[in-house]
């Protein structure tokens, strides 16, 4: 149940986060039906508000995206599921479904797939109705800046990224991050920024 | 078709692509410690990166406006363990009294 309502607070801020930088209504409800990962698709939306370029947009997002593919290679074992159904299970690997799904491996397999496939179906299902909520919220505000839109979007960011913030190393990486990101903004192309500190931190995971 | 569509499409195509991927290669590919390091630290610095970058600049501009309000008390409601959904509503409400009432 709270996994449902915090799912349903991201959905809703995700809508009307999209909304405000410009996507519309459809792209937005894509945006949750197909894509289908929280931080992937804020940071989509936050590259093109920021008069970053698709590409720019697409690549942050598929950086972000990458855990998903590791999310699999843990779960592919486990679930054992090949055609459709592994379609449907590879859509739902995301945080949530995978994170208790291995919550629920000290209780077996069977709870452990179960663990997975209800949270991952409650979760895409939660989470595409509230963001329908918050795209059309946000469309019937107008100016979004009179509702404080404009600052709900680096919140919701902050708030996806506070609980990664667990030592110092990580928090000094977040804070080196977005100083280069500020500094860079006036001399590179906008989305440029932000893409070249998945490249800080690849080299301070290699050297690490 | 404009960027929005090409961004929604493309992004959505990659991102089940990465998900498919994970459920088809051998384990071992993906499962070396420094993949799984840099993994931990990529969304700490986009994220990072994103915080800063719609907090301060409009296009390509540096600015000071009613967000560095909304960040500030965002950054409270997070040092209070307050969660999501008050974090978010509270930058909202901070951001939107500056900007209605100055």
């Amino acid at each position: 149940m709270s996994v449902s309502l915090t799912v349903g607070a991201y959905g809703v801020a995700f809508g009307a986060a999209a909304v405000a930088n410009g996507f519309t209504v459809l792209q937005s409800c894509l945006l949750s039906l197909l894509t289908f990962s929280g931080a992937s698709q804020f940071a989509v939306i936050g590259v093109l508000g920021a008069g970053g370029s698709a590409i720019s947009g697409i690549a942050t997002a598929s950086l972000l995206g990458v855990r998903n593919a590791l999310y699999g290679v843990i779960m592919a074992p486990r679930l054992k599921v090949r055609g459709l159904k592994r379609v449907l299970a590879a859509q739902i690997t995301i945080d949530e479904s995978t994170g208790v799904a291995l919550g629920q491996e000290l209780r077996g397999p069977d709870e452990m797939r179960k663990g997975f496939w209800y949270t991952g179906v409650g979760v895409f299902v939660f989470w595409n109705l509230f963001t329908l909520a918050g795209a059309l919220g946000a469309q019937a505000m107008g100016d979004i800046r009179a509702f404080g839109l404009d600052s709900a979007v680096p919140a919701a960011f902050l708030g996806l990224v506070w609980p990664r913030l667990t030592g110092n190393f990580e928090r000094i990486l977040a804070v080196g991050c977005a100083i280069f990101a500020i500094v860079m903004t006036p001399i590179l192309p906008a989305g440029l920024p932000i893409i070249a500190t998945a490249f800080i931190a690849i080299a301070v995971g290699l050297k690490k | 078709m404009n960027s929005y569509w090409i961004a929604t499409i493309g992004t959505s195509v990659i991102a089940f692509a990465l998900k498919y991927s994970g459920h088809s290669v051998p384990e071992k590919w993906l499962s070396h410690p420094k993949i799984q390091r840099i993994n931990a630290l990529i969304p700490i610095a986009l994220l990072s990166a994103l915080v800063a970058v719609q907090s301060f600049s409009e296009k390509s501009k540096l600015m000071i406006d009613q967000r560095l309000v909304g960040l500030g008390v965002a950054i409270i409601a997070l040092l209070l363990k307050a969660p999501f959904p008050i974090v978010v509503i509270s930058a909202a409400v901070s951001s939107a009294v500056i900007y209605n009432w100055f």
